[in-house]
């Protein structure tokens, strides 16, 4: 059993941990309600724009649209986002096997890595990485987010990747976030509902073709953004929880060790105590 | 109207007019379908006799016969517009253009400032107007 002294060292030390884990818990928390914030107000705009595209996708000729051309898959394109630090539990851990994972099921497969953690564990893995967009600002704007887009169009429409899809951590709640594999090109409008659901005649300005060819590239900026966000919510909900964990179990153990320090105090009490009263039990008798 | 940070407006209208590519376009209850681009200007909404304006800088229109959905970068609601910021900005741009801008890309952001700053203006102005 460590000694007293080494006791109440241990619990001074462990106090120390939990306020620095306190703090950023603190600041993990007002980040993570500016995120989540954000992340809510976004999504009804990328839905709405899905939504508007599948309906629109009828009139849709893959011939002049690049971005919903079809192809055999032989390479598909990943973008992985991650974080750029840790303290944010399993999050970046899972995602990434999650990530790996399906890449082995595909023919062949290249990433645009967005994050730092992300970032360093394809460059250990030696995983052909085309792009790496490490620092995204904790608020980002859709300029920061448009980059990322633009790369990712960019190896489709050369056709270096036939498909591609983004992987990213999706935010629940602040309890639970789930590693997401979306796939965002070729645009394949969904299926659903669409045969009793007549086809509107719709009027286009100025025409169809112009239309569609700027909502596609809208849309993958606008979902490129909206995961960005996802990612980001994600992450301040994970460090927040971590940190509370953390912060929760420092005051336990704090607990155990004052328990452990004041027994071992009263033990060298009561031996004390022994001590002298044998001592005067032997004066008495002699 | 939606944009990426929030929902801007939700209304039951009689009346809307909005700043296509093409031209202003006003659509009134039972349109065609129409999906149309928008440029950057002055959307009016007409609502029991009364006209408000907002600003809105490109996006889309989705019109059915009874709803109209508009997806834009950004909008703003005349009483958010900050209009002293607004001329600055237009004096700043007429400036960088007057003084001839170094690249056809500086140029270009200049115009697209200029345009802005002008919408904002004319939106903050017609309600003072109408006050």
């Amino acid at each position: 059993m460590p000694s007293e002294r080494e006791l109440r060292r241990r619990v001074r030390s462990i106090k120390n941990i939990q306020q620095v884990t306190r703090a950023m818990q603190l600041v993990a928390a007002s980040k993570m309600r500016r995120a989540q914030a954000a992340v809510l107000a976004s999504r009804p705009y990328e839905e709405r724009l899905r939504t508007i595209l599948n309906e629109l996708a009828p009139y849709a000729d893959p011939e002049t649209s690049p971005l919903l051309a079809r192809r055999e898959v032989r390479r598909v394109g990943i973008v992985l986002v991650t974080t750029d630090r840790g303290l944010v539990g399993p999050m970046n851990v899972n995602l990434i096997r999650a990530t790996l994972r399906f890449a082995q099921q595909q023919p062949a497969a290249s990433f645009v890595a967005v994050g730092r953690k992300g970032i360093n564990q394809l460059r250990r893995l030696r995983a052909p990485v085309t792009a790496e967009f490490p620092g995204i600002p904790d608020r980002p704007s859709s300029t920061d987010t448009n980059v990322i887009a633009r790369v990712a169009v960019e190896e489709f429409v050369t056709g270096k990747v036939d498909e591609l899809y983004l992987a990213f951590t999706r935010f629940v709640n602040t309890l639970r976030q789930e590693p997401t594999i979306r796939r965002l090109l070729p645009f394949v409008p969904e299926e659903e509902d669409r045969d009793d659901q007549p086809v509107l005649q719709y009027i286009f300005e100025p025409d169809p073709e112009t239309v569609l060819n700027e909502v596609i590239p809208r849309l993958i900026e606008v979902a490129v953004f909206q995961t960005i966000l996802e990612s980001k919510a994600s992450a301040f909900s994970a460090q927040m929880v971590a940190m509370r964990n953390a912060t929760d179990a420092a005051g336990d153990l704090i607990d155990d060790l004052t328990l452990s320090a004041n027994k071992a105090r009263q033990s060298r009490i009561t031996k004390e105590m022994l001590e002298i009263a044998s001592g005067a039990e032997a004066l008495g008798k002699g | 109207m939606i944009t990426p940070e929030r929902k801007v407006y939700e209304e039951d209208v009689d009346m809307v007019v909005a700043p296509a590519t093409e031209g202003y376009v006003g659509i009134l209850p039972h349109h065609a379908p129409l999906f149309t681009t928008l440029g950057p200007g002055e959307f009016k909404v007409k609502r029991g006799g009364v006209e408000e304006v907002l600003a809105v800088f490109g996006g889309f229109m989705d019109v059915r016969s009874d709803r109209v959905v508009v997806l834009t970068d950004a909008a703003e609601h005349a009483e958010e517009i900050d209009a002293s910021r607004a001329q600055q900005a237009r004096d700043r741009a007429q400036e960088v253009l007057a003084a001839g801008p170094a690249s056809a890309a500086d140029e270009q952001r200049a115009r697209a400032e200029l345009q802005r700053a002008l919408v904002r203006l004319r939106v903050s102005e017609g309600r003072r107007r109408r006050r």
